[in-house]
């Protein structure tokens, strides 16, 4: 019985890093109404930040997740405002090829630069376990999750709360209606866009300690971000929350009760259920997918 | 004499090739109320959106208080207090009511005085003070463009840009839309008003201009235009 408390505990632990993965991509498809096919690639470059920060200063794993967001926000920024932009009125397979070419060129930049080898954080910290009750979680992943958590409300705040938030939030609304109240509908897309892809680098650093990084990682992410944001709902932040720890406790049932290597066989046979009976995503509405 | 609040001089502009304003010119004065008159595609929502911002002129001159702010985008246009209460209203459907009316205050112009507007256009429109927690996509059709010219009282504009704020109200609304234009006008607000509603705004503008095919075709004070045969013809149906 604890082994199983453990295994789902330790899924919802992930399920919250997958939700700031995903709350990265549903916000930048809510807002510009593009998909970043390139968000796992984003995740790696997060995962790299938080590797050599690691290897040069030994700092602990939770110092790299602000540099990294940095490094990622500023990536996002600069790529909407002088690239994306200019793709938002082409059709959609014109966006797709952008964003997979964005892919590809930020992998082979991960190759030349880094090699294909796995590169491993290994710190004592690796080893330390929360005790509560009969449960053992482990140190890194709970401390991961309650960073990931913590990021998704603050944005949350933010986004409610602050005035740039209400921008956002208005021109994801309303295009036109943003431009008539003189909101400066570029910059705030691409502080969107900065926002999106600093939550897949924080994810990258909060994750590295728990896998090995390398270039060949990114498509999984992404693949997973695409799932949790569609089973949430597209376009919903809460939405990509509940999918992101459902997606993590589905991945850790099946690897425990099936076995390790089928532990995605849940989360899609979850997806091919809400896709059946709720095409809109558990919390979506129907006006989220255009 | 100061610089008129608008001018615009021989302004063409359109999407893609197509012209849609060809050569129009016109001012505004400090507290007039300019009425556009013409007939659907005559040029009037292109006019306007040119003037915001919002569509990048081809030529001409667009100057406020004397500076040009032709090619402006819409953000700057918006900083200098230029207002727009825009076709089809372009209220935020799924954000409320409070927070479509903050997003009129984003400016730097106005935020400093968000709290005191905020009281001032709900005293003005009682019915968004009864309905501020209500998504604004669930409004009717009036109380909607109540909201859009609210929201556009939070910029504190010296200059509002009307495109037809009474199009497909009922007629209660659309007295409700001209008895605000008429209060702003007697405060002193400059405005350009494009109406298909042709008697009404001619009854309560200072001077209106007629568009046909992107051009100035007539001008002269609401009276004038009235009495004109051309006018009562084409516009009025008499």
């Amino acid at each position: 019985m604890d082994l199983v408390a453990g295994v789902i505990a330790n899924g919802v632990l992930m399920g919250a890093v997958y939700a700031l993965i995903a709350f990265g991509l549903t916000i930048i498809f809510g807002v510009m109404r593009v998909v970043n096919f390139a968000h796992g690639e984003m995740v790696v470059i997060g995962m790299y930040a938080g590797y050599f920060l690691w290897a040069a200063f030994d700092t602990h794993p939770l110092a790299a997740v602000l540099p990294a967001a940095a490094l990622l926000f500023l990536i996002g920024y600069l790529l909407q405002f002088h690239l994306v932009q200019h793709f938002l009125a082409r059709p959609a397979h014109v966006q797709f090829i952008l964003f997979i070419a964005l892919a590809l060129v930020i992998t082979g930049a991960h190759l030349v630069a880094f090699g294909p080898n796995p590169r491993g954080i290994f710190s004592l910290a690796s080893f330390e376990v929360y005790r509560i009750g009969g449960l053992r979680l482990d140190a890194v992943r709970s401390q991961a999750a309650a960073a990931a958590l913590l990021i998704v409300a603050l944005l949350w705040a933010f986004l409610r709360a602050s005035r740039l938030g209400r921008a956002i939030r208005a021109a994801a609304d309303n295009r036109t209606g943003a431009a008539v109240v003189g909101i400066r509908i570029r910059h705030v897309y691409a502080v969107t866009a900065g926002i999106g892809m600093a939550c897949a680098g924080a994810a990258g650093a909060l994750v590295a300690p728990l896998f090995d990084t390398h270039p060949f990682l990114a498509p999984e992410f992404t693949l997973i971000a695409f799932i949790t944001v569609i089973l949430g709902g597209i376009g919903s932040l809460p939405g990509a929350l509940l999918g992101g720890l459902l997606i993590g406790v589905a991945e850790a049932a099946a690897a425990l009760v099936l076995s390790p290597s089928m532990k995605s066989v849940l989360s899609y046979g979850l997806l091919i259920l809400v896709m059946l009976a709720r095409p809109q995503g558990i919390i979506g509405s129907p006006e989220g997918q255009r | 004499m100061s610089a008129p609040v608008l001018e615009v001089e021989r302004l063409v502009a359109g999407y893609g090739g197509a012209v849609a304003v060809d050569g129009a010119s016109l001012s505004v004065g400090a507290g007039e109320l300019l009425a556009v008159i013409g007939a659907n595609g005559a040029g009037k929502t292109t006019l306007i959106r040119a003037i915001a911002g919002m569509v990048r002129p081809m030529s001409g001159r667009i100057r406020h208080r004397g500076e040009d702010i032709t090619g402006w985008t819409s953000d700057r246009v918006c900083e200098r207090g230029i207002a727009q209460v825009a076709e089809g209203r372009q209220v935020f459907p799924s954000l409320s009511v409070l927070e479509n009316l903050r997003t009129g205050a984003l400016l730097r112009r106005s935020r400093a005085r968000e709290a005191a507007n905020l009281e001032r256009v709900m005293a003005l429109f009682p019915r968004l003070a009864e309905r501020r927690a209500q998504a604004a996509g669930t409004l009717s059709g009036g109380e909607q463009q109540m909201l859009a010219i609210a929201r556009c009282l939070m910029a504190e504009p010296e200059l509002i840009l009307f495109d037809e704020p009474s199009l497909g109200l009922a007629p209660a609304m659309v007295e409700m839309v001209f008895g605000v234009v008429r209060r702003l006008h007697a405060e002193g607000m400059a405005m350009i008003l494009v109406e298909q509603n042709v008697r009404d705004s001619l009854e309560i503008c200072d001077r209106a201009i007629v568009l046909e095919g992107g051009a100035v075709v007539a001008e002269g004070s609401g009276a004038e235009l009235l009495a004109s045969d051309r006018v009562r013809a084409a516009y009025l149906g008499l």
